[in-house]
């Protein structure tokens, strides 16, 4: 690990003041993944601001119907809450399948959000990798790919997104707040995340100097109809290979709404917003999602080693689909 | 090659960060330490003050060997930095037998012989003592699930599920 400096600003106000008075700072909150990153010389700042210690750590209801998940609430306490369980149980259900307790228990919200890809070039500084050393090439194209993106890469990076919670947040078009010396500002999850294209060093669409305030959540939390579905090497304490956030809203058995989010396939959380469309008024049979699951897949391109992952996506979101209608 | 200069000019740029006084509280002793930055609770505890029982396995969250209890709850001591725990409770396998009296856990991974060579066992036990108290197991899948953010290279894992079960009487 470098060296850097500390600090412990008791107020939002304060912390963002002394990250954008330093030079090469960071956020720090639970630390499991800027430590981690710290410790292969992948990250390096100068000074760290701990943020863990503020007062964003409460859920409350946002005014709007929803709740509004302050950014320092663990992933733990927010997977627990009792209303996180009563109206978002696929929220619950996304954070519980990632990591391990201890780690829940550490990390934080906002941290989540903002997790950095587990590709293994990244990690591996020894080895070309545009998002850590932008121009120096991506090691991932026509190295070991078995766990890179399917859908939304670029010839820069093919890198996925690792969150499962985010997974969750996409599907439920959560809000982002986040504030900074010049003020406040909200972005719907879909804006948050972005792919590579050839600024593969940027994986969302946050400011350095911006600290993360709140996740907001809708009023409509799929409670009644919804999978969180996540396929891995092992059964427990393993990244997804792929992942599928499935709600559905449905009358009898016709679909009104339904949302399907797609993690371990891309840079981002993946949606396809006129294929979910396509669902509404028809039935909730296994035909129908299969038809889905191609207008999902369809513009899908696999590499050496993660070929595997175009049929696995498309069987994951029927299944998932199937599941959250309870036809399985 | 301009790797080489930028890597010049970010190692001149390095601030020196001075020692800063950190005070922690573990098993019910007061540490005064002054410790750079840099040094996570783990190395601070088996390095600066001589509490060698919490292991050191990947140093990167994905062994659970370095599990401790911080405030009562189980985290992974690798993945903190000393400096952010100032003030806080610290608990570590030394500090859970009451002085010749093995902590029940402690008991029942002897009585079920739930390890071999012995390494994971502290982080083991540590978070089986935050499973108990989160109190969310309800049934042996659910320990097995709950108990996956610990390792063990030996495979004793059927015997860790027992030795956990007595405790809790199947039920937490
Ligand atoms: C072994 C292991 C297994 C894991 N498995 C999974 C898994 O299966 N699924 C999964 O989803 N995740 C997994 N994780 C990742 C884990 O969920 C993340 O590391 C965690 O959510 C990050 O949160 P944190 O608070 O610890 O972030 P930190 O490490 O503190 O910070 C991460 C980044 O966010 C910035 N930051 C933090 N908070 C804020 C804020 N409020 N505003 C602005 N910037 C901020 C920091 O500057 C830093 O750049 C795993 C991690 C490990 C180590
Ligand atoms: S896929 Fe992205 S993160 Fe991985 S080596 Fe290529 S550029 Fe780096
Ligand atoms: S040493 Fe901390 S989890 Fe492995
Ligand atoms: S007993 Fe050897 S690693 Fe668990």
């Amino acid at each position: 690990m470098n060296p850097f400096t500390y600090s412990r600003p008791t107020d939002v106000p304060a912390a963002v003041q002394d990250v954008a008075t330093h030079a090469e700072a960071k956020f720090i909150a639970g630390g499991t993944n800027l430590l981690d990153l710290m410790k292969e010389n992948v990250m390096k700042p100068h000074h760290l601001v701990d943020i863990s210690r503020l007062a964003l750590n409460k859920i409350e209801e946002n005014g709007k119907g929803g709740l509004r998940l302050g950014a320092l609430v663990t992933n733990a306490a927010t997977a627990y809450h009792p209303e996180v369980e009563k109206r978002y149980p696929l929220l619950s259900k996304a954070i519980l399948a990632g990591a391990s307790p201890q780690l829940r228990n550490m990390a934080t919200d906002g941290g989540n959000l903002l997790q950095r890809t587990r590709c293994y070039y990244f990690y591996d500084v020894a080895t070309p990798c545009n998002k850590r050393e932008p121009g120096s090439g991506c090691s991932a194209i026509k190295g070991y790919n078995r766990i890179h993106a399917i859908l939304g890469a670029s010839e820069q990076c093919i890198a996925t997104h690792p969150s499962d919670m985010c997974i969750a947040l996409a599907a439920l078009n959560a809000t982002v707040l986040v504030t900074s010396k010049r003020g406040d500002r909200s972005i719907p999850f879909a804006e948050f995340h972005r792919l590579p294209g050839d600024t593969p060093q940027l994986d969302n669409t946050l400011e350095p100097d911006e600290i993360i305030t709140a996740i907001d959540l809708p009023e409509k939390g799929f409670a009644e109809n919804h999978t969180y579905l996540k396929i891995r090497d092992r059964a427990s304490y393993a990244f997804a290979l792929v992942s599928v956030a499935a709600a559905l809203e449905l009358e009898g058995n016709t679909i009104r709404e339904a949302r399907i989010a797609l993690g371990g396939v891309a840079h981002k959380p993946w949606r396809n917003e006129a294929a979910e469309a396509s669902l509404a008024g028809k039935p909730a049979t296994k035909e129908n999602f299969q038809q889905v699951a191609g207008m999902i897949i369809s513009g899908a391109k696999g590499y050496e080693h993660n070929q595997f992952k175009i049929e696995l996506a498309k069987r994951a979101i029927v299944r998932a689909l199937s599941q959250a209608a309870k036809l399985i | 090659m301009s790797n080489t200069v930028q890597e010049k000019t970010t190692l001149a740029a390095q601030p020196l960060a001075e020692p800063l006084p950190v005070h922690l509280r573990i098993n019910g002793e007061d540490h005064r330490l002054q410790l750079r930055p840099w040094v996570s609770l783990l190395d601070a505890l088996r390095e600066y003050i001589g509490y060698t029982g919490t292991k050191k396995g990947c140093d990167h969250g994905q062994c659970g060997a370095c599990t401790v209890l911080v405030d009562g709850v189980r985290i992974n001591a690798c993945m903190t930095l000393a400096v952010m725990r100032d003030g806080q409770e610290i608990t570590t396998i030394e500090g859970l037998a009451n002085g010749d009296k093995l902590h029940p856990l402690q008991a029942a991974f002897v009585e079920h012989d739930a390890f071999q060579c012995g390494y994971c066992t502290p982080g083991q036990i540590c978070s089986a003592v935050g499973l108990i108290k989160e109190g969310r197991a309800k049934t042996r899948d659910d320990i097995r699930e709950l108990m996956s953010g610990n390792i063990c290279r030996c495979g004793a894992y059927t015997n860790i599920v027992d030795a956990i079960e007595s405790v809790t009487g199947g039920t937490i």
